[in-house]
């Protein structure tokens, strides 16, 4: 096989998601070694208009699909489309962002070519002839590194934040379109509608700062203060299992193994005492910050730099502190 | 309505994860065994769906594992499951998400469904592939990562929401389809004393890769564990003191910005 990589990118906003630049980092990596050739494939309204923004990136080729039939995302539509292409390109891998159109099309896709998949990947490496992907299992409890057997196509998907973004390396790359025999008709599961999260800001599994309450919040209200500070840094509000347990938090915003996975380079935890299960969810952040007024609570094993003292008192002052320097 | 749940046995949330001496694996000493937290999920909006359409609806629990995870369909039935299939052979050893929607594919395709619920992940192997795969291999929709479920009053379609980044989707389904359940869909029910008692009559069928009609595990494995690894060690917390909390705050602050460079 040629060794050739298909990065599947995602669009938002008619722009190009920052994962897309991420999993052509991961792909350059991989061809520094093999000599393969990397090309992009992005679906959806507006796929074209984006594609312009990465042809400065030695790409080999952008393939297009924006059919009326894909405006939307749909699992059946969007796969017919990735299949096709990574079925005429004979693509070495596949890799695609361990986000949730990735996780949802990858497996699909992967079972379509009779492929091998790799979920939710941290790294990816060549080892001699060999593509080799790491991946927390248990949570994060432990790490594999796992790599195909034969030479099936082999699907990878990467966790946003983890692989530093490509950058431009000039040049050009032809664009192409892909005629798509989609119908709208035949697509049995289809979104119909969406909604956004409220308060406008980041979503936990893409920021690059997270700060997050815990049971010690006391009550939803007491939320506020974080949110002060998160509203400051451009931040994403998460909270613990117990947090949310309480009632202080809706589900959607929990981090933990029960909850959103994150990531970012600053997470910012707030009388949260650090069991099993919230570590599994946070534990690969850059830079922990602990804010606790247990001095034994094991967050603090975990934590970068930790304060012992009243989240309600330091906070605040911490908010403070911040918008003297920002 | 033949309604499906899929079940795995996973070690438990709380276990202590310690990679075994020869470097292959896990060591099972002192590990309990649970249900996958997802999969309860998927059990329990079963058992609400058939509540709801009453008549001759019926749960049916399909697992592949080992010999041990009887107990845990027995949980699932003592919940209030009607039956289960029971993949169980000597000659599965750690199975990847192909084989085991493979072997699902197989004993579904011999059950027949209207609708399947299984976990969004299992918390072992956290690969989220089996429905994605298995809703291939049998061709249906799939709709994961499923935050609330409602079926239409012909039942023959279903809307479900499913969480993305920044937000959540409304989906429209046809049935027969495949819906993989994330925390917050339901509330699981603890099992009952009389639904314990009642589980012990209820029907587990064991198959073996023979009665699925596989003469061995179906296909080559696809791939290698080269190596497992511990988590990455933690460099150590620096805490930050001061007479006063607001000097703690500010320095706080400038070890962010100057030494860890991260605001």
């Amino acid at each position: 096989m040629a060794n050739d990589i298909l990065v599947f990118g995602e669009i938002r906003g008619g722009g190009i998601k920052k994962i897309t630049k991420e999993l052509i980092g991961a792909a350059r990596r991989v061809s520094a070694e093999t000599g393969g050739a990397i090309d992009t494939a992005l679906i959806g309204a507006g796929a074209r208009a984006a594609a312009e923004g990465l042809t400065g990136y030695g790409l080999r080729k952008i393939v297009v699909a924006e059919d009326e039939a894909l405006a939307r995302y749909s699992t059946e539509g969007y796969a017919a489309v990735l299949s096709d292409i990574a079925k005429r390109g004979a693509y070495s891998y596949v890799f695609l962002g361990a986000t949730a159109m990735g996780r949802d099309l990858g497996p699909r896709v992967a079972a379509r070519a009779d492929g091998v998949m790799f979920s939710d990947c941290v790294d990816v490496r060549m080892e001699g002839s060999r593509c080799v992907a790491r991946r927390p299992v248990y949570s994060g409890r432990a790490y594999i590194e796992i790599a195909r057997s034969g030479d099936r196509q082999n699907y990878i998907s990467i966790r946003p934040n983890n692989i530093a973004p490509a950058e431009p390396s000039g040049g050009g790359t032809p664009i192409e379109t892909h005629a798509s025999n989609v119908m709208r008709d035949a697509i049995r599961a289809m979104v119909t509608e969406i909604f956004p999260l409220e308060g406008g800001r980041p979503d936990l599994t893409e920021a690059d700062v997270i700060v997050t309450g815990g049971r010690a919040m006391k009550d939803k209200a007491n939320f506020k203060i974080l949110e002060d500070l998160a509203d400051l840094l451009g931040a994403a509000v998460g909270a613990s299992r117990a947090a949310v347990d309480a009632g202080f938090a809706p589900v959607a915003i929990q981090v933990g193994q029960t909850g959103k996975i994150v990531n970012p380079k600053l997470y910012i935890a707030c009388g949260i005492s650090g069991a099993i299960q919230h570590l599994a969810g946070m534990r690969t952040s850059k830079v922990i910050v602990a804010i606790n007024k247990d001095p034994n609570a094991p967050i603090f094993e975990r934590a970068t730099y930790g304060i012992v003292g009243d989240l309600f008192e330091v906070v605040p002052l911490l908010t403070e502190e911040l918008k003297k320097v920002l | 309505m033949k309604i499906l749940a899929l079940l795995k046995r996973v070690p438990d949330t709380e276990a202590k994860i310690l990679i075994n001496q020869e470097g292959t694996g896990i060591k099972d000493e002192g590990v309990k065994y649970v249900i996958n937290t997802y999969d309860e999920y998927a059990v329990e909006e079963g058992l609400r769906l058939k509540e709801k359409m009453g008549g001759t609806s019926t749960v049916t629990v399909i697992c592949v594992g080992p010999e041990e995870a009887t107990e845990l369909i027995r949980t699932a039935l003592a919940m209030g499951a009607d039956d289960a299939v029971h993949v169980c052979d000597k000659t599965l050893e750690r199975p990847d998400p192909f084989v085991i929607a493979a072997l699902m594919a197989k004993a579904i395709k011999a059950e027949g469904f209207d609708i399947i619920f299984c976990g969004k992940q299992a918390i072992d192997d956290d690969m989220g592939q089996v429905q994605s795969i298995l809703a291939e291999m049998l061709d249906i929709p799939q709709v994961n990562v499923a935050t609330a479920f409602e079926i239409a009053a012909d039942a023959k379609r279903a809307t479900v929401r499913r969480r993305v980044e920044g937000g959540d989707e409304k989906v429209e389904t046809s049935l027969p389809v495949i819906i993989s359940c994330e925390k917050g869909l339901n509330d699981p029910r603890y099992a009952s004393l009389p639904g314990i008692m009642k589980a012990k009559k209820k029907e587990i069928r064991k198959k073996t890769l023979a009665d699925l009609g596989f003469s061995q595990v179906p296909g080559e494995a696809r791939s290698t564990i080269l190596r497992w690894l511990p988590p990455p060690k933690s460099s150590g917390c620096t805490m930050v003191k001061a007479e006063e909390m607001r000097d703690a705050a500010k320095e706080l602050v400038r070890l962010l910005r100057e030494e860890a460079k991260v605001v």
